[in-house]
């Protein structure tokens, strides 16, 4: 029971507390370039679960049973890198076979994945941090979701912006980076909102 | 080849100024928010930028011809991650603090837009020589543009501008330029990060906005004046 609710603490605390967008600084290009729309920062953030998730689940056996036992574990980044780029291809073939109305809607965010830092960096992360897999996994939902999460709130903030009457400087990306700011600091308040669960 | 004087130079320049990767083309955001806490990470993160995307651009430019069409995007993103991978046990070995700073922004170079951007965009079209140049240029702008975010970051957060903790082998200084106790410790945030790269890149819009209304301004002008000019050759010859 203890294994499960440390689990779950860690998917909340890397979706909230540790935010990849706003602490972590993981996917700032898409969250800035795909996040005029609701709809489409809506396509961008279910892709990235996808692909963060299965990323998470083929890099850590990867390395811990393959790199590390044959001595290169040096080769990691170019490894996660290969596998990123040609699971995206394969998670776009497989939706476009499946579910044609879903790859519609995802299709041309998928491509734009390979070049997401969340997704390598998540990879990354955690081997270098040396978790375990169930952590790894925990860290991989809860990343992906966090991503989600902020992506869309957003969106939904930016098409207000759209309309609102800022200083002619600021329009655009000025005033969504101030958003984010504002985000930012609004996410600073749950710092250590564990820190009487976990001892 | 017979290019015109002055054209190495300007191929040097635009990465510098007028296609600036960050503050003009907004790429490679995520380290530039990430390793400008303190003005040495900054420059530690801009150069071993540079070397990644020099060494790829030269080495993309010399292979244009062999690579196929198809599988430019993966053999690039390999090429990309070699170097990477080379200048992370580099700097494992002989920089290791600047190795913990960065952590795993050092392997995110893979990610970053702008090497596999100028792989794609230039080095796959152009000659070796004019591809260094170019990779200098981005790598050099790019390094100056986290460089001056980093500088703000650094004196606003900490109120003291320090030098010598990841570069070891400098002497260490520190020089206090706010009294202690009235940092704006914010600015070392995230959400300084933010806020200051919304700041700087609020002034370039403005100093654009300014110069294209001045321009305007002036051609209006110059068209009063012409249409007067005009007015005042027909009243002449209307009175002639």
């Amino acid at each position: 029971m203890s294994v499960f609710i440390s689990f779950i603490l860690a998917i909340i605390s890397s979706m909230l507390i540790d935010n990849v967008v706003l602490s972590r600084f993981y996917g700032i290009c898409p969250f800035l370039g795909v996040s005029r729309k609701v709809k489409s920062s809506l396509g961008m953030g279910i892709a990235v679960v996808f692909v963060i998730v299965l990323a998470t689940v083929i890099c850590w056996p990867l390395y811990n049973y393959v790199l590390v036992p044959a001595g290169i574990a040096f080769m990691d980044t170019v490894a996660y890198i290969l596998v990123i780029a040609s699971l995206v291809q394969l998670v776009g073939l497989f939706i476009k076979k499946y579910s044609p109305s879903l790859y519609k809607s995802l299709g041309i965010y998928l491509p734009l994945i390979t070049t997401n830092c969340a997704v390598l960096g998540v990879a990354q992360s955690n081997t270098d941090q040396g978790l375990n897999f169930l952590q790894s996994l925990a860290n991989g939902v809860g990343t992906s979701i966090g991503f989600l999460l902020i992506i869309v709130t957003f969106s939904c903030i930016r098409t207000r912006l759209e309309s609102a009457n800022t200083p002619k400087a600021f329009k655009g990306l000025p005033i969504a980076l101030i958003t984010a700011a504002i985000m930012a600091i609004a996410f600073m308040g749950l710092q250590g909102l564990f820190s009487g669960i976990i001892v | 080849m017979g290019k015109e004087k002055g054209a190495t130079k300007r191929n040097f320049l635009k990465g510098i100024v007028n296609e600036n990767p960050l503050l003009v083309s907004i790429l490679g955001t995520c380290p530039a928010l990430a390793t400008t806490k303190s003005v040495e990470a900054a420059i530690g993160m801009g150069l071993l930028f540079t070397i990644v995307l020099v060494c790829s651009n030269v080495l993309v430019s010399l292979l244009r011809k062999l690579i196929s069409e198809e599988i430019r995007t993966p053999a690039y993103i390999v090429i990309i991650a070699t170097f990477v991978t080379i200048v992370k046990m580099l700097t494992n070995a002989f920089l290791p603090e600047l190795y913990s700073t960065l952590g795993v922004f050092i392997s995110l170079i893979v990610v970053n837009c702008i090497v596999l951007g100028r792989a794609e965009a230039y080095a796959s079209k152009n000659g070796v020589f004019d591809s260094f140049i170019d990779a200098l240029g981005m790598g050099a702008g790019y390094t100056l543009a986290i460089m001056l975010m980093a500088l703000f970051r650094e004196i606003l957060g900490t109120g003291a501008f320090a030098f010598g903790k990841i570069f070891t082998f400098i002497p260490y200084f520190k020089l206090q330029i706010i009294p202690v106790g009235y940092e704006i410790s914010i600015f070392q945030n995230p959400a300084g990060a933010f806020i200051v790269f919304a700041t700087i890149l609020a002034v370039i819009a403005f100093i654009k906005n300014r110069k294209t209304e001045l321009k305007t301004i002036k051609e209006r002008e110059e068209k009063i004046r012409k249409q007067q000019e005009a007015k005042a050759l027909a009243a002449q010859g209307g009175n002639k």
